[in-house]
């Protein structure tokens, strides 16, 4: 089944065409990879799945972006769509609260007000996260003091929180060292159960280790997209096989 | 400017065209020790066999370090991984051609009862089968390497020859039957070594076309 369908999406900012016909669809419970070199479009269009581009001035976007069959483009509750689908960024970035009320936050922001809920709501997200333990004894300290991965995690949590059915992640782990890195892969692979899973990376080997699909993007462009192993193994593109072994330019 | 990974796999091919021309050069003084009745050449081959194994390890070693180094993908990772296997194969040969040569050693001076045609066609056409297995390899020409596979069939055929003319010759003297046996241990050792140049071939085709397929399509 799929979460995302794709029709010819193309997005300009300004004048600059920054996608560029893009059809794909993404399948749920599944781990979608998105590779290719710096500004070729793959954080652009992980954005869009959320409409978090809506933000930045002179963005446009043309085509369909259908969750669950429908469309998520025009007057979508955007509020409601990213209460769906979360995002975690590359860079590690609680909120300068406790730990607690790091997690708490999106609940309350969506109405929940009852301690017990809230209390057993920051323990599931923290457990799913796989950093309940660390953290069980410190809720109410900051977040801040977190070791970057612990962050991460952290991140993830509170993007769990509010009971997603995606999770966006902009190169999760570009900044954390092997074994946090590590933490994050083995976290993400258990998460694909209850979630569907969209990764930008800019590691190949990690893109070959826990997804399942892989999209290369070339200026803009979708150039081949397909089962992991196949994409990595034997690439149809010339282009993806410059890419992934380093021939690119 | 070539690339410090591409100089290496570069340097990988090579190494393997070494292996290889050593690997044939023994099939071919095992096939001409085992004619003349040759110890000397017989013992060549033991030594070239020592060579063999050094080189594989020195190859393997280098498929290691690209592996670590590189963590290649795609068709750097399909042709350091068939290289790897390859080298298994080469070795195997060697010790089948030093094999051939101690049954020479063994068979030490006594007259020659008789000999088949056939074992040094065979020799021949094992050498040629290893020779386009590594012509395939350089030429990434996985056609060439599929025709190499179907030839071992021709192989098959000259070992049936080989084992009905040794049957020939234990009928017209039943003292012929030490030498007759060894005779057809030898042409069973070239019968094998055809097999692991189709392997030579497959891992060729695979690095090539990134699909694995035995003899016919298997």
């Amino acid at each position: 089944m799929n979460k995302f369908i794709l029709e010819g999406v193309n997005l300009w900012y300004g004048d600059f065409q920054a996608l560029k016909g893009i059809d794909m669809e993404i399948p749920a419970n599944k781990i979608t990879a998105f590779i290719g070199p710096s500004g070729c479009g793959k954080s652009t269009l992980i954005k869009s799945l959320n409409r978090m581009n809506d933000l930045i001035e002179g963005c446009k976007v043309s085509g369909n972006i259908l969750l669950d069959g429908e469309s998520i483009n025009g007057d979508t509750d955007v509020n409601a769509l990213r209460k769906r689908v979360g995002m975690v960024f590359q860079k590690p970035n609680p909120f300068p609260m406790s730990v607690f009320d790091n997690i708490a936050y999106g609940p309350r922001t969506h109405g929940v007000k009852s301690k017990l809920a809230l209390g057993e709501i920051v323990e599931r997200s923290l457990r799913d996260a796989a950093i309940w333990d660390e953290v069980k004894d410190r809720l109410k300290k900051s977040a801040l003091g977190l070791s970057g991965g612990q962050q991460q995690r952290l991140c993830i949590a509170r993007a769990l929180s509010v009971q997603p059915d995606v999770l966006l992640m902009d190169e999760p782990t570009s900044a954390l060292d092997p074994i946090s890195t590590a933490k994050i892969e083995e976290l993400v692979i258990t998460l694909k159960k209850h979630y569907t899973i969209v990764i930008v990376t800019h590691n190949m080997q990690q893109a070959t280790r826990i997804s399942n699909r892989t999209g290369f993007f070339l200026l803009g462009e979708l150039v081949e997209f397909g089962k992991t192993n196949k994409l990595f193994s034997l690439p149809k593109d010339k282009r993806t096989e410059d890419y992934i072994t380093g021939r690119f330019g | 400017m070539m690339r410090r990974f591409d100089k290496q796999l570069a340097e990988l091919g090579n190494m393997l065209l070494e292996m290889s021309a050593l690997a044939e050069r023994s099939i071919s003084l095992a096939a001409r020790a085992l004619i003349k009745r040759d110890a000397g050449l017989a013992e060549e081959v033991i030594r070239i066999e020592e060579e063999v194994n050094l080189k594989e390890r020195e190859v393997e070693a280098l498929c290691l370090k690209l592996l670590l180094q590189q963590q290649p993908v795609a068709k750097d990772l399909r042709l350091i991984s068939s290289v790897l296997k390859i080298i298994t194969d080469l070795e195997r040969i060697g010790d089948q051609a030093a094999d051939i040569s101690g049954i020479v050693i063994a068979m030490d001076g006594g007259v020659s009862a008789g000999q088949s045609d056939y074992i040094p066609q065979m020799g021949a056409a094992v050498i040629k089968m290893v020779s386009e297995s590594m012509d395939a390899f350089v030429k990434k020409d996985a056609k060439l390497a599929r025709a190499v596979i179907e030839y071992d069939d021709v192989v098959d055929g000259l070992f049936d020859s080989v084992k009905n003319d040794l049957i020939e010759l234990i009928r017209a003297d039943k003292a012929n039957g030490g030498q007759a046996i060894d005779l057809l241990m030898a042409a069973k050792y070239f019968e094998r070594i055809g097999d692991h140049a189709c392997n030579i071939a497959e891992w060729v085709a695979y690095s090539v076309t990134g699909k694995r397929k035995g003899k016919k399509g298997k």
